[in-house]
This record gives structure tokens, sequence and C-alpha cells, in this order.
């Protein structure tokens, strides 16, 4: 309830503060449009809103589930195999030298202008993080834990699966709240090169008509969206895999 | 079941560097022995290389059980942590080993352990809601369940207080009486409590000291076992 009235305080501040540039610097409305007004457009224009949220928010959300899948599967075998360690991992690091934005133009000519290139953009923004986050969690399995197991008599397999993977699941969580909120700039920025649908497209499409009240309103809805996604990615974490974590009076 | 005692006749190295002195080194089975030291003279590693998990340990000799049959599958192992997973319940903590090998848990077998380590009522309980002595009583209950001949203990109760480490000094004494037990340890009056022989290794080999008449575990206030404490502290000291 607290934290519920905080964030209402916090959001009347920023508003107030929004208004307050525009009353101070007389800024006209095709540049900085009021909050107020943009609270009318997003009313006026609900239905072309919510049909190009849907778009994104599904490039989103499966881009999401497969790059954790993906990044999941990857971390397993890297922690599994290290000959796979040795030859993949370098690859994975150059990868990250790739601006994934460089990317896009030539995504767009693969996986064509609908929503495949949008969730392949969205999917390799958020594959390094959580695959990383896992990794390492995968790769820190206490020694004891690993040595007791072999002494128990475990393949290396029955290892990974009823130790390894429950121990490190808190650091895919990790990976996963970061996905959360790279994913969507993973698909804007797929929907600003080249696209017919989508909050980003729409947005680029009310800059260039000077419909700044638009842009603002889609931006807002791209904004929630990304906060409550997160949140919910972080709620269904705590619910399910950081209950493997180390609780007080632990070890 | 029968314990066998072991027989080490070996050596260990990382690469060049010399981790444990060439040793001849009886384990007496279905006894327990003592193996006290100085920090970084081998103890644990040597205890790693009998249960061969001693990974970049190259071991110039052999470790052998007094039967002639092999080890693998007939050791169990207990460290100063209690290495439960914080995300099962103490029951399928217990029951890991089983798990480990894909094979159904006696779940009977694990109820009854926990019931003799005096840990019935908080089976269902994850270890966080444990205290030290309690996790590590689990620990040993996860031991006994494993049911093995051969128990290698590497300073178990050096994490809990006085008084705990007492009850479950007792207790593991108790239960693991007939196997064949090598405990490492640091605390001479532990060595004194429980052990039937007792060896100091040195970065020289090993020489065996004679542990305190009576049975084990003796009372801590045992006047042979507390001159045996004075006498090995003045040993350690000595080295």
């Amino acid at each position: 309830m607290k934290t519920a009235l905080t964030a209402l305080a916090s959001t009347a501040l920023a508003l107030a503060l929004w208004q307050a540039v525009i009353w101070i610097t007389g800024v006209p409305n095709f540049i900085l449009p009021s909050p107020l007004r943009v609270l009318e457009t997003m009313i006026e224009s609900r239905a072309l809103l919510a049909t190009h949220f849907m778009t994104t928010a599904s490039e989103i959300l499966i881009g999401l589930a497969l790059g954790a899948l993906l990044g999941g599967l990857t971390a397993i075998g890297l922690a599994a195999s290290p000959i796979a360690r040795q030859l993949v991992r370098p690859m994975l690091v150059f990868s990250q030298a790739v601006p994934v934005f460089a990317l896009a133009p030539i995504l767009t000519l693969w996986f064509g202008y609908g929503m495949g290139s949008k969730i392949v953009m969205a999917l390799l923004i958020i594959y390094f993080p959580i695959t990383s986050a896992f990794f390492d969690a995968l790769m820190r399995t206490p020694q004891g834990w690993i040595d007791m197991a072999r002494v128990m008599g475990a393949s290396n397999a029955r290892i990974m699966r009823v130790i390894r993977i429950p121990a490190a699941l808190p650091g895919l969580a990790s990976g996963l709240r970061l996905g959360a909120v790279y994913a969507p700039i993973g698909a804007i920025i797929g929907e600003w090169v080249g696209a017919s649908k989508g909050l980003g497209y729409l947005m680029l499409l009310a800059n260039g008509r000077a419909k700044t009240d638009l842009m603002f309103a889609a931006l807002i809805v791209l904004a929630v969206f990304t906060v409550l996604l997160h949140a919910a990615v972080d709620r269904a974490c705590r619910a399910t895999l950081d209950r493997t974590r180390e609780g007080p009076g632990g070890v | 079941m029968s314990a066998p005692g072991l027989h080490i006749r070996a050596s260990a190295r990382i690469g060049e560097t010399q981790v444990l002195a060439p040793l001849d080194l009886r384990v007496a089975g279905a006894a327990w022995t003592c193996l006290l030291g100085a920090s970084g003279v081998g103890k644990s590693t040597l205890l790693r290389l009998i249960a061969e998990v001693a990974d970049g340990v190259t071991l110039d000799g052999s470790i052998t059980a007094t039967d002639a049959a092999p080890l693998k599958g007939r050791i169990a192992m207990m460290a100063q942590s209690d290495l439960l997973m914080p995300w099962l319940t103490i029951t399928q903590n217990v029951t890991l080993g089983a798990r480990l090998r894909g094979t159904a848990p006696d779940l009977p077998r694990a109820e009854a352990l926990l019931e003799q380590v005096g840990l019935a009522d908080h089976a269902s309980k994850r270890p966080e809601a444990l205290s030290g002595g309690q996790r590590q009583r689990a620990a040993l209950a996860r031991t006994l369940m494993e049911d093995r001949p051969v128990v290698l203990l590497d300073e178990p109760f050096s994490a809990l207080d006085a008084r705990t480490r007492a009850q479950v000094q007792d207790l593991t004494a108790e239960f693991l009486r007939g196997r064949t037990v090598l405990m490492v340890t640091h605390d001479p009056a532990e060595a004194a409590r429980l052990a039937d022989h007792i060896t100091i290794l040195t970065e020289g080999g090993h020489s065996d000291w004679p542990a305190p008449s009576g049975t084990a575990p003796r009372a801590v206030d045992d006047p042979a076992m507390l001159h045996t404490t004075g006498a090995l502290l003045a040993r350690l000291r000595a080295a």
C-alpha cells in the first residue's frame, strides 16, 4: 500500500514537472504536448494504439520466451561441456562486440518486414545477458555439492539436473529480469528499420507527421508495458526460480 | 555389513608440488580413526583421494581396501559444511543419493533415520529453518541413508558450538559404530573423545598416537581423554 502511494506521488510529480516545463517555456504543442493532451490522444486513438500494441507486445513476449529457452539451453550446454566452452564462448563474446542495432537492416532482409525480424531482434538482444547470467551461476555450483554427488555415485548428467541447474536458477532469474527490460528495445529497433505494424512503427509515423501527442502516447504505452512486464517477470521469478536461493542461516 | 580397512601406500602432488608426503598408512576396519595435523599437510586431500574426487591431484601409489574389493560405491562423505540443498526439504535432502542415482528413494527408511537423529518434526522443512546442529544432524541422516561401510568425515563438527558439537559427536559415534571411519580434525579433544586410533599427519609422513583407554565416545570430562587431549596438543604445537 505504501509503495503504491509512493508510486502515485512519484507519477504526479513527474506529470507536474512536465506541465511546468510547458508553462514556463511556452513550447508549442507539436514540440512537446501537455500531459493532458497526450491523455486525450490516448483515449481518442485507443483502437489504433491497441492494434499496434498487440503486435509489439507479441514480438516482445515471443522474443523473450525464445531468448530464455535458447539462452537457457546454451548455458547448460556450455556448463556441461568443456569443449563447447572452448569453442563457443569466444564466438559469444565476439558476437557481443557487434552492435545489435547494426544488424537490424540485415535481419529485416532475412526475416522480412513482418514480426519475424522483430522477434529475432528481441531474441538477439536478450540472448547474451540470459546465457551469461545463467552460465555464470551454473559454473558457481559449490564444489562440495558436486564432490558429494560423485561420492554418491551420480553421473554428470544427473548432477547437472538434480543439483547444478536448480542451484543456478536464481542466476537465470537475474537474466530474465534483464531480458524483460531489453526485449522491448530489440522489438522497437526492429520496427524502426522496417515495419508496417507495431508501436515503433507508429511512433516513427507520428513523428514524421508532427503528431507529437500520438508519439508520446505510444511511448507511454510502451514504457508502461515494459514496467509491467518487468514486474510480472520479477514476481514469477520470485515465486519459482528464486526458491532455490540460499535463505537466511544458510551455508 | 563387513567394514574393510584401508591401506594407503601413496603420495600425491599437484603438478610438481607435493601435497601429500609418502605414506604407508593402515586404517583399521570397523573402527574410528582420527587424522590430525597442521593445516596444509594434506589431510583433506587424502580424504578426497580416497573418495576419488581429488580433481587435479596426481596420486602416486595406491589406496586399497583390505578385502581387495574396489572402494568405489562403498564410501560416504560428510564435510564441515552440511551441504544441504536449500531448495529441498530435509527428507528430500536425506534421500538425495537415490535421486542422484535415479532410483526410488526409500522413504520409510528416511523417516526412521530422521526420527533417530531427532528431526522427525522437521522432515518437511527446508534447511534454512533449522539450527546449525539440526542441519548437521540432517547431514548425518543423509550419510547414514547411503549405508556405506566406509565413512570419511572432514571436520564435520568444527562449525558447531561446544554444546551442540558434543551432542552431534555422540550421535555420530553411536550411528557410525561398526563402520570404518576416517575423520580429519583440527581439534585434539575431538580426536581424544571419538578415536579408536589416532594418526598424526606431518610433512614427512605420519606417526601413530595411542588413543585413550575406554570406548568412544568418551565422556567430555573423562580423565584419560583429557590427558590425551593435552599431550596431543603439546605434540601438535611442537610439530
